[in-house]
């Protein structure tokens, strides 16, 4: 038999096999019992209630009508488990505040930085003097700057938060994470100025030179330490979905990093097979577990009701590591590789339906019903907004590595579309709504100017919109012009010009969203506007109880 | 904690090892097998090794980002009508023998060039377009590098190379001149030349991507 045949037809029969043992083992109860796990992020007598701590007063009275009423229970917790969850709050916030701050600053200048990377593409004259701001640089630091430094940093500031929510105690072993995040950010900003003045290794997400990679490598595994140190106190029984996410993605990432930056070892066409496999990898097995554990919390924990099949979340989790850990080879189709491996990662891209569609059934059956919550949680309307994204960049993302879409949409701009529809419209979105959570439990001050968190809102996902919709189509014709051999190649080029400027213009109305959410952030950091503590403590109601015992302030 | 547990009834030890397994199974199959196949695969007699100068070029290729609009991946005829447009033969892994870091890119925003050598080997037009490219393709939208050369007043010293441009480029008693990796890299871009035969594949393991 044909060798890729066999290959094709081994791969297709190990995953499904990989199912069955799943299934299997779900239905003999080796994952535990799914609703206990479910509900193990609410304290007793919780569920019911909402928390978001960006609401307003006024936001949180509607999103507690919206989410329904609180039941028996009235929602309400005692005393003891709402002090013990403000300890675990305040356990993370200095590491949390920290490297959500970096996060903050590496966003402003990525979004600049891919501003100017996208107006260069359609003013090809405009700025060319500076070596560093050529086309060729700003691009790549606007990649680096996304990946390592806004998207990681968030993802880690959010998971240590979540890390003693999920696990019920305080955070063990903060300072590794903060001396983790700080080299982390030192390797970032580094890296940056190596590609600025011409030092890069050459491949698309993997730039930075080997010597600056080690920083990446020893910060994130030091950001991990706490993780495993906090599990061995862990005061739950189970072990929520986020935790396997967040374990798997810390484990992942330093091990990919390092095998991909290994000096030396990586050789022609292979580097080539090795580059796909961490370019993939590092959004399925790095951003997207760390995504996805803040969606699978805080969707729940802001309505007040638990997921809707825990067994299914795991079913996401497991189908996410075996068949995204495989799919990187989609982007040599065509290239000089071996067939086989192609022939592996188109079928594993399709296979990838099935975890989304796990954790799209999961994560929307959740928030089903209760949509009108969105109108007053701020967080909800990032989180939910990103999770929907995550199903729409996935499902395309599959198609996409069909060899007849791909023939079409490879080595084009739709290519560019998709990449943001993953690490935008879900990753970033679901940090940002991560973020209008945390912060205020980190800094204890409310968001002093709640309109600004709609106008920013408004500002990326009208921005985001115009971005993806246009660059799409754009993408899509100029992939089409190339495949036909009557039309010449410049006008492959010429016909993507009015895309590329729509492009520039949703491109700059992102960017002005996040330095509205930037200056927000600052804002709250030098603690401006009124002084209106309550929603940004655990809960109005708990929080008057506690005030009145004088632990509060 | 899930204390008198055995070690497989730890949700830890199964997200630990569990993700382990898996990563290490998806890079055997993705990194190491490649790695094992392609290390045995020869360079075809026709490839020769880059010169230092052209190493150098390459070098200026990768600091300026070429890759982010280049391919160097003419695909098979069956796919795309890539050697229709003088891009060349669907390249095969021998071709990349001595390409370490690759460069195969992922974007066509510009043409592919593993063939730009054969297609364009004049020396002139490469440093005029590197200069000005809409001085030689309108319509291009490819950034012009103008810190890849000196501008001056008045005449070149003796042993510079000089940049001819096209009348309406080209400033009356302004000359400009290419920087030593300007011509590094054209000397690697005009080193770009796979036209010769491909190496027959050896191994049903390593036949061409159709």
């Amino acid at each position: 038999m044909d060798f890729t045949v066999s290959v094709l037809l081994g791969t297709f029969i190990l995953s499904i096999a990989a199912l069955f043992v799943f299934i299997w083992s779900l239905s003999n109860g080796l994952f535990g019992d799914g609703v206990a796990a479910a509900t193990v992020i609410f304290a007793p007598n919780e569920l019911g209630a909402v928390e978001d701590p960006a609401a307003t007063e006024a936001q949180k009275g509607g999103l507690q009508r919206a989410a329904g009423p609180t039941g028996s229970t009235g929602g309400v917790v005692a005393d003891h488990d709402a002090l013990a969850r403000d300890r675990a709050d305040q356990s993370t916030s200095l590491v949390v505040g920290v490297c959500l701050t970096l996060a903050v600053v590496w966003l402003v200048l990525a979004s600049l930085a891919g501003l100017i990377s996208s107006i260069k593409l359609h003013e090809p004259d405009w700025w060319v003097q500076y070596a560093w701001l050529t086309f060729g640089r700003i691009r790549p630091i606007h990649l680096n700057l996304v990946a390592y430094g806004w998207c990681s940093l968030a993802g880690i500031g959010v998971a240590i938060w979540l890390i003693p929510r999920l696990l019920k105690t305080e955070l063990i072993g903060a300072k590794y994470a903060l001396v983790g995040g700080a080299l982390w950010s030192i390797g970032v900003f580094a890296g940056t100025v190596a590609i600025a003045m011409g030092y890069s290794d050459g491949l698309e997400w993997l730039e930075y030179p080997w010597q600056i990679d080690i920083l990446l490598v020893v910060g994130g595994a030091l950001v991990g330490i706490p993780l495993w140190l906090t599990l061995l106190k862990r005061k739950v029984k189970h072990l929520y979905v986020s935790v396997w996410y967040i374990g798997a993605g810390l484990l992942w990432f330093p091990v990919m990093f390092l095998i991909a930056n290994w000096p030396g070892l990586h050789f022609g066409v292979q580097q080539a097979t090795m580059n796909w496999w961490f370019g993939h990898n590092v959004l399925g097995l790095w951003f997207t577990p760390i995504g996805l554990a803040a969606a699978y919390y805080f969707i729940p924990k802001v309505l007040g009701k638990p997921i809707h099949s825990y067994n299914l979340s795991l079913l996401g989790f497991w189908g996410l590591a075996f068949f995204y850990s495989q799919v990187g080879g989609h982007h040599l189709i065509g290239g000089p590789v071996p067939s086989w491996l192609i022939t592996i990662s188109i079928v594993q891209s399709m296979m990838m339906v099935i975890p989304v569609f796990a954790v799209a059934v999961n994560q929307h059956m959740t928030v089903l019903g209760n949509f009108r919550a969105l109108a007053y949680s701020p967080t909800l309307r990032f989180i939910v907004l990103g999770a929907m994204m995550y199903t729409a960049a996935s499902v395309q993302g599959s198609l996409e590595a069909l060899r007849s879409v791909n023939t079409v949409t490879h080595f084009t701009h739709y290519t560019i579309a998709h990449a943001h529809l993953g690490l935008y419209g879900f990753f970033s979105m679901v940090m940002f709504g991560s973020i209008y959570f945390i912060m205020p439990r980190v800094m204890n001050w409310e968001w002093p100017y709640p309109k600004l968190i709609s106008l920013h809102f408004w500002l990326v996902l009208i921005g985001f919109a115009i971005y993806f919709i246009w660059l799409s189509i754009g993408g899509w014709l100029q992939g089409l012009a190339m495949l036909d051999e009557k039309t010449p190649f410049m006008q492959s080029v010429a016909l993507t010009l009015p895309y590329l400027q729509a492009r520039s213009i949703g491109g700059g109305l992102m960017t002005l969203g996040h330095l509205v959410f930037a200056a927000h952030f600052f804002a709250m950091g030098w603690k401006f506007g009124p002084k209106r503590l309550g929603a940004a403590l655990l809960g109005t109601a708990l929080f008057t109880r506690l005030n009145a015992k004088g632990v509060a302030a | 904690m899930s204390a008198g547990k055995s070690f497989w009834e730890m949700d830890e030890m199964r997200i630990v090892s569990g993700a382990m397994i898996i990563l290490g199974g998806a890079t055997a199959l993705l990194v190491v097998m490649p790695y094992l196949l392609l290390k045995e695969v020869p360079p075809p007699a026709g490839l020769k090794p880059y010169t230092d100068v052209q190493l150098v070029g390459r070098q200026t290729y990768i600091a300026n980002g070429c890759v982010y609009c280049h391919s160097q991946q003419p695909r098979d005829i069956k796919q795309a009508p890539d050697f229709k447009r003088g891009w060349g033969r669907a390249s095969v892994a021998g071709d990349y023998a001595y390409d370490t870091p690759h460069l195969l890119g992922t974007m066509r925003t510009g043409p592919d060039l593993l063939n730009i050598g054969a297609r364009q080997p004049s020396k002139d037009w490469h440093l005029g377009h590197l200069y000005q490219p809409r001085a030689y393709t309108p319509g291009s939208i490819m950034p012009a590098y103008p810190y890849l050369f000196e501008i001056r007043q008045g005449a070149a010293k003796a042993g510079e190379t000089v940049v001819n441009l096209p009348p309406p480029f080209a400033k009356p008693g302004e000359v400009v001149v290419a920087r030593p990796e300007t011509l590094a890299l054209v000397e690697y871009l005009l080193s770009l030349d796979r036209t010769y035969p491909a190496l027959a594949p050896r191994a049903p393991a390593m036949a061409q991507e159709k």
